[in-house]
Order: structure tokens, then C-alpha cells, then sequence
């Protein structure tokens, strides 16, 4: 209890908590935007996508700053989210597809430059490796204030359009008919969970990213079937597996953060699919038994509870 | 031709879409009159819902154009007096809304970027939901109605827009025969209010009944007009002939 409380008054895990607190907030409330709009793949795809833009701001500005490759890594995935668009607007290539081709470009296109970045003499790559697994750890307070300006950018967005976003995940052509530009809002809500995602870069990594955008959303939906509480939970849940995560990963030893944060929200999600009341698997089960005993003894009388 | 454009709701000019290669409209002209009752008929896969998609501009076309009348006004005063009620499997009934968010939809147009719905578009939205019979649904979950539930629902959404011209793919599809009358008497309340109201319809029985006017179409319109004028055996056959003569070749 006295090593927990200790934890807690530590500047560093104050600083990585935060972090992933903020992490875990911003990309539960985009990827529930992802979630509905059937995008969860595209924290994969950007994830991927991210990685040429980080090398490339490495290697032109030979600078191993988090503004700096964040940038790039915001350039590339929004070069790879554009090119995933155009893709899908102008043919008949599906999204999935679409995206799968455009990652795998753009994740070889990273490794090449990776490797060149490797034997260039005495260009110690650590700092660039910290973006493909993630290194929590080396949040700064610096990188706390740049999430939490994003965050609430991306925040203050979402509650102004709302009604827009909402309109146009569930009925796109809808949306048009009544005059909204869909190129507009599909690009704005695209870039969006780009920024989330690129965000998120730096705390959980390439790899995890994916996971951190869908997982919280996933959960959320089980609880619930109104929009803005899915997305308020999404955002809790994601929040709060970040701060149990880096408490995690500080009380034992050679546990990474990102790891020990996706793990929590896994956790999560095993629970919600599992028991959630209306959606969960246990539940529908609970009630089809029910419904079965109840059919049995009141012999389908027609008074049978339909629920 | 100015007498024309006040007669006239809609008049599209040579029209041609196509998804690929190949048309699946073909140089349509068509001239929808005010105030009328239109049914669209077509076999599977005849355009219609394209032709659509097409007037309401959700699809750019390969050449021609549609124009409705004073549509020289800014794009959003012109498509708000534009009602839609798509297909109602071409969304996903899972998301996480009530019905009455969804029939709320139906105003975003007329509140436009940013403004939220108000007390009076909440009211409307339930006045709209009691017309169409799911005033006691009004707070249930969209993934819990049945199909003729969500083709209501839709309906309600696009009586919310308050609209002038109404275009509407397939509202009677998988709803009783109650509710179809039902929903025939609002159409023709809508009509007797001036609106037009463009209906895709498959049920060729009915049609001399619901409706006073209509355009038969495979890729090109085989005729558009009254009811009792261009709704006859020959026309029917020579729009449904194609769909005949593949049955025959896949035999
Ligand atoms: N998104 C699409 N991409 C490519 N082809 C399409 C697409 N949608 C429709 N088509 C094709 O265009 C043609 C017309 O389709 P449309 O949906 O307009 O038919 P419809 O008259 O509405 O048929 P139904 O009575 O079955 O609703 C069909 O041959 C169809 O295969
Ligand atoms: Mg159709």
C-alpha cells in the first residue's frame, strides 16, 4: 500500500499516467467513430502507414525530437489515409482492401528507410525504435502538453459536429441528400482518428495502436445503445486502462507500458462481450434459457415473455 | 418555357449513369409535374434506384442533368425542400440510436452545420412517428424493429424534412397490407398538400390504384405519364421484356 501510494506521489509515473490517460481518452472517443463507420482496421493502416514519415523526419531533419517525427508520422499517415480515400472513391477497390495495399506500401517503404537510417555511422536509431513498440517511459511533460492540445482540438470538434458525425456515420447518402458535403465530413472525421492515432504513436507504438483505437469502443458498445454514452464510455474505459497500465508496468519490474495498457482495456473487453446486460454473451444465454424454461411450464401460452 | 419551370418539379435532361463500363441508365429525359403521385417501375436491377440516387445528386452522372424548379436559390434552402426515404437495408440497423434519433435526422437539413434539434423539432418528430403508427417506439433501440418498423421509421424521417419534392425507393417493402394503406393515405395527403412524391413500386396491381401517375423504366424510360394513359400491357412488356428473355437464355 505504502510502495503504491509512493507510486503515486512519483513525478515520471504522474507524467507517463497522464499521458496514457490522455492517450486512452482521445482514441476511445475516435474509435468509436471508427467502430461504427466499419473503419477498425484503419488504426492499423495508419498505425503502419506512420512509420517512412518518422524515418523521413529523422533523416531530412537529423533531429530526434517528438515534434519533429510526430510530424512526420502525421504527414505519412495522412498522405496513406488520403491515398486509402482516393482509392475507394474512384474505384471499386472495397476500404479493406484499399487500406491493406496502401499500409503494406507504406510499412515496407518504413522498414527500407529503417534499415538506411541503420548504416548511416554513429546514428544511434533508439529513438526512432520507440515509435514501432512504443517506450511510454519517454514521455515528457513536453509531449503531455502537445496530447492534451490535440485532445481537446479533437474534443472541441467532435461536440461542435456531432450532429453532423452522428448523421453521417449512420446514413451517409442521407447526409448528402440534405445538402451536408460527405467529402467534407468523411475527410475531416478521417483525419481526425489520423491525429488520434499519431498521438498515440509514441506511448503503445505501431503495433498496439490498433488495439488502443478499437478495444474501448468495442466494450463501450456493449453497454449501451445511445451514441454519446457509447462514446463517454469509450473514452473512460480507454482512460482508464492507461493509468492502470502504467501503474501496472511501474509496481513490476520489466513490464512494458503500452503492453500492460492494452492488456487492461483486453481485459475489458473479455468482460463487456462476456457479461454486459442486452449484448452479452452470458446474458443471451441466461435468457434463452429462460425463455426455454418458461415456454416449458407455461406451455407457450401466448403470454410468453418476448424480451 | 418559363410556364414550363412552375409546372414541372423535376425535369431531367438526357441523363446517363454508370457505376463501370457499361450504362445502367441511358439518355433518361423525364419531366415529373407538380403535385403528382409517381410511381417508378422496373424489374430487378432497371435503374431505378439509381435514376434516384441520380436526381438527387448522391451520384454524379456520366452526362446530362436534373433540375428542379427555383432551384436557383443556395444549395441548401434547395435540398431542403427535397425528402429522401432510401432502401432501408442500405444502413446499418445495429448503430447505437433510437428512433427517434433517427426520425430527428429528418430536420438536420433545415437546422443546418452546428445548430442541435430544439423543443419544436422534437415535437415534430413525434407528431411524424404518431402518423406513421410508432409513436409507443419512440425509444426503442433501431436494431429492435422488424423490417416494416424501419421502412416507418425512415417514412417519419422524411415527413420530419418537411419537404416539396419526395423521392422514396421501395416504402412498401416488407409492410403489411394495413400499414400499406396506411402509408398510401399519407402519400396522398402529402399530394393533396402540392407535394410531389416519387415512389419506387414493385407491386403492379396496386398501381392504377395508389398512384395518378407513372414512368416505366429498364435503362431508358419505355414511358412516363398518367396512370390510365401509359399503364398498359404493351408498355409492361416491353419494360419487363429484357429481364424475360435472360430468364429464357439462363434456361
Ligand atoms: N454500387 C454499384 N456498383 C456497380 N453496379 C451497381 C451498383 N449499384 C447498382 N449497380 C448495378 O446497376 C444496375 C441498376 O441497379 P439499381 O440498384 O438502380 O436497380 P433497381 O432498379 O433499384 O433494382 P431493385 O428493384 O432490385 O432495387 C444493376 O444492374 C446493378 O447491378
Ligand atoms: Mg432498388
Amino acid at each position: 500500500m505504502t510502495t503504491f501510494i509512493a507510486l503515486l506521489r512519483d513525478y515520471t509515473f504522474q507524467t507517463v499516467a497522464l499521458g496514457s490517460a490522455l492517450l486512452g481518452l482521445i482514441s476511445g472517443v475516435m474509435g468509436s467513430f471508427a467502430v461504427l463507420r466499419k473503419q477498425s482496421l484503419l488504426g492499423d493502416g495508419v498505425s503502419h502507414s506512420a512509420l517512412p514519415g518518422v524515418v523521413m523526419a529523422f533523416i531530412l531533419l537529423g533531429n530526434k525530437n517528438t515534434e519533429i517525427l510526430l510530424l512526420g508520422a502525421l504527414v505519412s499517415g495522412l498522405l496513406a489515409t488520403f491515398f486509402i480515400i482516393s482509392i475507394v472513391r474512384n474505384s471499386r477497390v472495397k476500404f479493406d482492401s484499399a487500406l491493406a495495399l496502401v499500409m503494406s506500401v507504406f510499412f515496407g517503404l518504413g522498414l527500407v528507410l529503417l534499415t538506411y537510417v541503420q548504416k548511416i555511422p554513429n546514428s544511434n536509431q533508439a529513438g526512432l525504435n520507440r515509435f514501432i513498440f512504443g517506450q511510454a517511459a519517454t514521455l515528457l511533460k513536453r509531449d503531455i502538453m502537445l496530447m492534451a492540445i490535440c485532445g481537446s482540438v479533437l474534443l472541441a470538434l467532435i461536440l461542435l459536429f456531432w450532429k453532423e458525425f452522428k448523421l453521417f456515420t449512420f446514413d451517409s447518402d442521407f447526409a448528402q441528400s440534405l445538402g451536408f458535403s460527405t467529402k467534407k465530413l468523411n475527410l475531416m472525421l478521417s483525419f481526425m482518428i489520423v491525429v488520434a492515432i499519431i498521438i498515440g504513436l509514441q506511448t503503445v507504438g505501431v503495433i498496439l495502436m490498433s488495439a488502443m483505437l478499437i478495444s474501448p469502443a468495442v466494450a463501450a458498445r456493449q453497454w449501451t445503445n445511445k451514441l454519446w454514452v457509447m462514446v463517454l464510455l469509450s473514452s473512460i474505459f480507454g482512460a482508464a486502462s492507461g493509468v492502470v497500465g502504467t501503474a501496472a508496468s511501474s509496481m513490476v519490474s520489466k513490464l512494458p507500458t503500452g503492453p500492460a495498457i492494452v492488456v487492461c482495456i483486453s481485459t475489458i473487453v473479455m468482460v463487456s462481450v462476456l457479461f454486459a446486460p442486452g449484448r452479452g454473451i452470458l446474458h443471451r444465454l441466461y435468457r434463452r434459457k429462460r425463455n426455454k424454461l418458461l415456454f416449458k411450464m407455461e406451455g407457450g401460452a401466448p403470454n410468453v415473455p418476448s424480451a | 418555357m418559363n410556364n414550363n419551370a412552375t409546372s414541372y418539379a423535376v425535369e431531367v435532361e438526357d441523363l446517363t449513369v454508370a457505376y463501370d463500363m457499361k450504362p445502367v441508365l441511358w439518355d433518361i429525359d423525364l419531366k415529373i409535374p407538380k403535385g403528382k403521385l409517381m410511381a417508378v417501375v422496373g424489374p430487378n436491377g432497371a435503374g431505378k434506384t439509381t435514376l434516384i440516387k441520380a436526381m438527387l445528386g448522391l451520384l454524379t452522372p456520366v452526362s446530362g442533368a436534373v433540375h428542379f424548379t427555383n432551384e436557383s436559390e443556395d444549395l441548401r434552402a434547395f435540398k431542403n425542400r427535397i425528402g429522401y426515404v432510401p432502401q432501408s437495408g442500405s444502413v446499418d440497423w445495429d448503430f447505437p440510436a433510437t428512433v427517434q434519433d433517427v426520425v430527428l435526422m429528418g430536420c438536420y437539413g433545415k437546422l443546418g452545420w452546428v445548430k442541435r434539434p430544439r423543443k419544436a423539432d422534437m415535437a415534430l418528430a413525434q407528431q411524424m412517428l404518431k402518423k406513421v403508427g410508432m409513436l409507443e417506439y419512440a425509444t426503442r433501440q433501431i436494431s429492435q424493429l422488424s423490417g416494416g418498423q424501419q421502412q416507418r421509421v425512415f417514412l417519419a424521417r422524411a415527413l420530419v424534412q418537411e419537404a416539396d419534392v419526395y423521392f422514396m425507393d421501395e416504402p412498401f417493402k416488407g409492410v403489411d397490407a394495413q400499414t400499406e394503406k396506411a402509408i398510401v393515405l399519407l402519400l396522398k395527403e402529402l399530394k393533396e398538400n402540392g407535394k410531389t412524391v416519387v415512389v419506387v413500386h414493385h407491386d403492379l396491381q396496386t398501381v392504377a390504384d395508389y398512384f395518378d401517375w407513372v414512368t416505366l423504366i429498364n435503362l431508358c424510360v419505355v414511358a412516363s405519364g398518367p396512370v390510365n394513359e401509359v399503364f398498359h400491357e404493351e408498355n409492361l412488356k416491353k419494360t419487363y421484356r429484357s429481364t424475360g428473355g435472360l430468364l429464357r437464355s439462363v434456361v
